[in-house]
């Protein structure tokens, strides 16, 4: 990813504004800020697939929830589970789920592969739901985040706020870092590539199945990054997480903040977080109605969505020059 | 399981098998014909559920309810064609899904603004409200009734399609959008009709199962999830793939939840892995 | 910063203390009272949109009529409600907790439907000793069982309690053996286990046990199950549109005249109408019954009826009963309503003995100790038959208060 100046500057002065705001802002709204970061993350590795590769996956939410669940088996009822142990467990697991699912899905495409993934997300959430010794329906608990500790010495404290908030904070840097290396890399060219125009690559000598596959599977374990931090914030997971609504948000977010882009999700995660606040205090019976018609509103008139506007002043600027 | 019982379940699940094609016929045949994906089909058949309610308690009768009803559904699904999904038609699925899903949510909310949150019923017509003995139980004249009526529109479909002019323009205008264009044929216009069509196919679904399944809110969800699996098991877009995928599914999903309880509502996704591990595009799906 | 909010919280303490003093002494004029108080907030968590809003406004509508009759103040200060829509969704649950007790700083925190929201709102009351969470009706057994918590209280029931019953009942009417049939979630295994344990204790003997996933409402396979093992009777658990369905296929499948069905009362609980025939008859249990006899059922449901131009329903009781626990505790606090530890006593040892549902009272694990009454389906409507189970007390396995 090349990033133009003044985006750049946007960029360091959104992170500077993020690491400055347990200054001002309270716990709620510091808790608020976390879960719409977590939800960045989320988005963002959704925009790996969607926005990048061309892979429009309506099961998202199937990485996240189970990595989620995994952490809430690995955590005893009476004390922390050590991060090193937890967090490879999770990610190993969403890699391994999104291993299995890209196999079968990667081999379809356009509309069986929306409907494919959303089938296989809703045979993990119906798995979730009807396993009562993982809580059912109810959902499950994670009694106490991870421990973050070297030869018995803890380096952090994820059970304080200020800790925590800062945790999330450096994933979202680091997840986007990630991100934005792996586009840059050949591999980044090669799926871009199969997003324009597949056979093409794939005449040039690509094999492009597996390189969907990659993709699939490096967006499923970020997924299940933000599906751990999930777990940890909220300290229950329930077959909701998986359901289908959530991955049609989180997909809402990624075109509400700019497919394609990277930051776009993250700024459509903080777009929605304020939204939903919104309209249910404009009309708290039927604030979905109003939602239904932005939704269809941003489809229509916002295609690009935050960052399509974004990166039109900017480019205007750029020409000015 | 003995063997009358066994035949009794063979019912059961072919009997459901002909409702869920009634609902997944319309959905695949917008997007075999239009390259649509429509998330809001279930709230289509939820409206249409409504709409029966609505209408029987005016007039006291189902046949009119229907009668009155299916126009309604047509002219529904016209105006939101116009309205939002003809501007789709050159953009990516993704944005179908999108706008499709925010009309679910705003059909949702619609729903309960006219007919409140509470859940209704329809009474099943007096003549076919009795039950015919069978083995230790009595079958429902309704539910043979129901299988007759999606036999009737199948078969319907498959004259329509196959066998008319708008058939022949709709086959067109699949096939290929621009010489059907080139040979005078007003595809957007042919899309509106298909779009109302199936529309008014998944309201009907609504007010003919409303006798057996009530009327409330929400009932579109899962009706349409399962509506998925059937047309991807049946090869999106194939007409008859829906039907034997609705077979298949029926009979699945009524086995399944008797021989293996636990394990039931999963049954259905791993038969529909099953058959996509085999052929990835459906058993009747064109290869991509 | 937590700590600047925990100041200002001892000094809106300190400060209404004080005021609850000045009220509390007749020698000065009320009015003048009234202006230095600060309102108190009641915050609600219910659902106010998709499938389950009915339950979430009649809970609300009854809560506040009830509040509102008795002239708007708790313990002599004004209220602040708010409401937040909890979508019936557990991964919003926690933030829509924490948006209540840590932005809006409730007295009181009304809600949930949910037993899922129920228990991820337990878990954060579990660490906070403010404010007091009041469920009007998620079931969940455990909310009065292992998550207990002081400052936890239930206005509705705990799942086994409709349900127990239901199964004494069934080997009381002479059956032997029975199926059971629910959907499998956690308010549907929880009665299901319940109504089983019920019949058991009295040398019945359920024959199988049928769960369904949520909410697949396709009865079909199962119904021709159950004609097929022909037990003496069946216990089974839906709600709303879904036991419409289930009454209907039972009905037309020919088993409502061979197989007698039973039930908790939501089985058959407003779908009356909707059911028709398919609901005459049925015998349920539940811890309300529409024509009770009592004098605070009638003004209730007359009260109801004027002012939201529809009849009650067992949820508004809920409702109705939350308003009732909260005005009494506030005026036994003198509307100090900050000493939670007083107000906490005071819910402990309450009774209402005015609630529509009859006389009930608080047990030590905060759930309701309750009638839990028979009724029948007759013409569209419930009818009382008597009292299944007197002052019925949970017995709230897994709670160390109890």
């Amino acid at each position: 990813m090349t990033h133009s100046r003044p985006l750049l500057a946007f960029l360091i002065l959104a992170v500077g504004a993020l690491a400055a705001f347990p200054i001002i802002g309270d716990e709620f709204y510091q808790e608020l800020v976390i879960r719409l970061m977590i939800m960045g993350i989320f988005a963002m590795s959704l925009d790996l697939l969607i926005g990048f590769t061309g892979l429009i996956s309506f099961g998202h939410a199937a990485f996240f929830g189970l990595s989620g669940y995994l952490l809430a088996i690995v955590t005893p009822e009476s004390e922390a589970v050590s991060i090193w142990f937890a967090l490879p467990v999770c990610l190993l697991g969403a890699a391994l789920a999104a291993l299995v699912i890209g196999w079968f899905s990667v081999r379809t495409t356009g509309i069986y592969f929306i409907m494919i993934t959303l089938a296989f997300a809703q045979m993990f959430y119906y798995y979730f739901n009807e396993n009562q010794d993982l809580g059912g329906s109810d959902g499950i608990f994670i009694f106490y985040k991870p421990s973050v500790a070297i030869g018995g010495f803890q380096i952090l404290d994820l059970n304080n706020p200020h800790t925590f908030y800062y945790f999330v904070l450096v994933s979202l840097v680091v997840s986007y870092l990630i991100l934005s290396i792996i586009l840059k890399a050949p591999f980044g060219q090669v799926i871009r590539g199969i997003h324009a125009n597949e056979a093409r690559t794939r005449a040039l000598g690509f094999n492009t199945q597996h390189y969907k596959l990659v993709s699939f599977v490096i967006a499923g374990t970020m997924a299940g990054f933000a599906g751990f931090l999930e777990a940890n914030a909220g300290g229950i997971m329930s077959p909701a997480h998986l359901g289908w609504h959530e991955s049609g948000t989180v997909m809402m977010v990624v075109i509400l903040g700019g497919m394609g882009t990277l930051y776009g999700p993250v700024l459509g995660a903080f777009a929605m977080g304020f939204l939903q606040d919104y309209f249910q205090e404009l009309w708290s019976d039927h604030w979905l109605l109003l939602l239904g018609v932005f939704v269809i509103a941003v489809v229509l008139f916002l295609p690009n969505g935050i960052a399509g506007l974004f990166s039109k002043f900017t480019n205007k600027k750029e020409d000015g020059k | 399981m003995d063997f009358a019982t066994f035949l009794i379940q063979i019912l059961n699940g072919v009997q459901y098998g002909f409702t869920l094609f009634l609902v997944a016929s319309g959905l695949t045949l917008i997007f075999g014909i239009m390259g649509i994906i429509n998330l809001a089909h279930g709230a289509f058949y939820m409206i249409g559920a409504y709409l029966s309610f609505w209408l029987f308690g005016m007039s006291n009768s189902l046949w009119v309810a229907i009668l009155v009803g299916l126009p309604i559904m047509v002219i529904f699904g016209y105006a939101i064609e116009r309205l939002a999904i003809s501007f789709l038609y050159k953009r990516d699925h993704l944005y179908q899904v999108l706008l499709t899903y925010g009309l679910i949510l705003i059909l949702n909310e619609m729903q309960k603004i006219l007919w409140g949150s509470d859940f209704y019923s329809v009474p099943v017509p007096e003549f076919l409200s009795a039950s015919i003995p069978m083995g230790n139980q009595e079958y429902p004249v309704y539910r043979l009734f129901v299988s007759l009526v999606c036999m009737i529109v199948a078969a319907g479909m498959y004259v329509v399609i196959g066998k008319t002019k708008l058939g022949m323009m709709i086959r067109a205008g699949a096939t290929n959008r621009e010489m059907a264009q080139a040979l005078g044929i007003n595809i957007s216009r042919v899309f509106a009709i298909v779009f109302s069509l199936g529309a008014a196919l998944a309201g009907f679904s609504g007010m003919i199962d409303a006798p057996l399944s009530s009327v409330y809110p929400g009932m579109g969800d899962f009706i349409l999830i399962i509506s998925f699996v059937v047309i991807v098991i049946g090869g999106i877009g194939s007409v008859k793939g829906a039907f034997v995928g609705a077979m298949l599914v029926g009979l699945a999903d009524t086995f399944g939840k008797v021989l293996v309880p636990e394990f039931s509502s999963m049954v259905i996704y791993a038969l529909m892995a099953l058959v996509l591990l085999w052929r990835p595009q459906g058993l009747f799906g064109r290869p991509s | 910063m937590s700590k600047n909010n925990k100041s200002r919280r001892n000094f809106i303490a300190g400060a209404a203390a004080t005021t609850g003093l000045v009220a509390a002494s007749s020698f000065i004029p009320t009015r003048f009272a009234i202006g230095a108080k600060a309102p108190i907030k009641v915050g609600i968590l219910l659902p106010y949109s998709g499938t389950y809003a009915m339950l979430g406004n009649s809970i609300t509508n009854a809560m506040k009529m009830r509040i509102e009759q008795a002239g708007g103040k708790m313990g002599g200060r004004p209220i602040d409600y708010i409401a937040v829509d909890s979508e019936m969704s557990v991964p919003k649950a926690p933030q829509n907790t924490n948006k209540l007790i840590k932005k809006e700083k409730v007295d009181f925190l009304v809600g949930p439907v949910h037993s899922g929201i129920a228990a991820a709102m337990a878990k954060i009351m579990g660490q906070l000793k403010s404010p007091i969470m009041i469920v009007p009706n998620a079931g969940s057994n455990a909310v009065t069982g292992p998550l207990c918590a002081p400052n936890i209280f239930r206005t509705s029931f705990s799942n086994w309690q409709p349900a127990f019953p239901g199964g004494v009942l069934m080997a009381k009417e002479g059956h032997k053996t029975c199926v059971t049939i629910s959907w499998k979630y956690g308010a549907g295994i929880q009665m299901m286990a319940a109504g089983r344990d019920g019949f058991a204790t009295m040398g019945g003997k359920s024959v199988k046990d049928i769960l369904l996933p949520f909410p697949n409402v396709e009865f079909q396979a199962h119904l021709s199950e159950i004609a097929s093992l022909n037990p003496d009777c069946v216990f089974a658990f839906f709600s709303g549109g879904g036991a419409t369905k289930f009454l209907k296929d039972y009905e037309a499948a020919g088993l409502k005249d061979k197989i007698p069905l039973y039930g908790p009362g939501f089985l058959t609980e407003g779908v009356e109408k909707a059911a028709g025939s398919a609901a005459e008859g049925i015998k349920t249990t539940l811890h309300y019954a529409s024509n009770l006899d009592n004098r605070e059922n009638e003004k209730f449901r007359a009260d109801y009826n004027s002012a939201f131009g529809s009849n009650p329903n067992v949820f508004s009781v809920q409702g109705y009963d939350t308003g009732s626990l909260l005005l009494q505790a506030a005026a036994a606090v003198g509307g100090d309503v900050e000493s939670t530890a007083d107000v906490i006593s005071a819910m402990e040892s309450s009774s209402i003995p005015d609630s529509p549902r009859g006389p009930w009272s608080m047990s030590k694990a905060h759930n309701p100790i309750q009638n839990i009454y028979l009724r029948q389906v007759e013409n569209g409507e419930q009818k009382l038959l008597g009292i299944a189970a007197e002052a019925l007390e949970d017995p709230a396995d897994g709670c160390k208060m109890a």
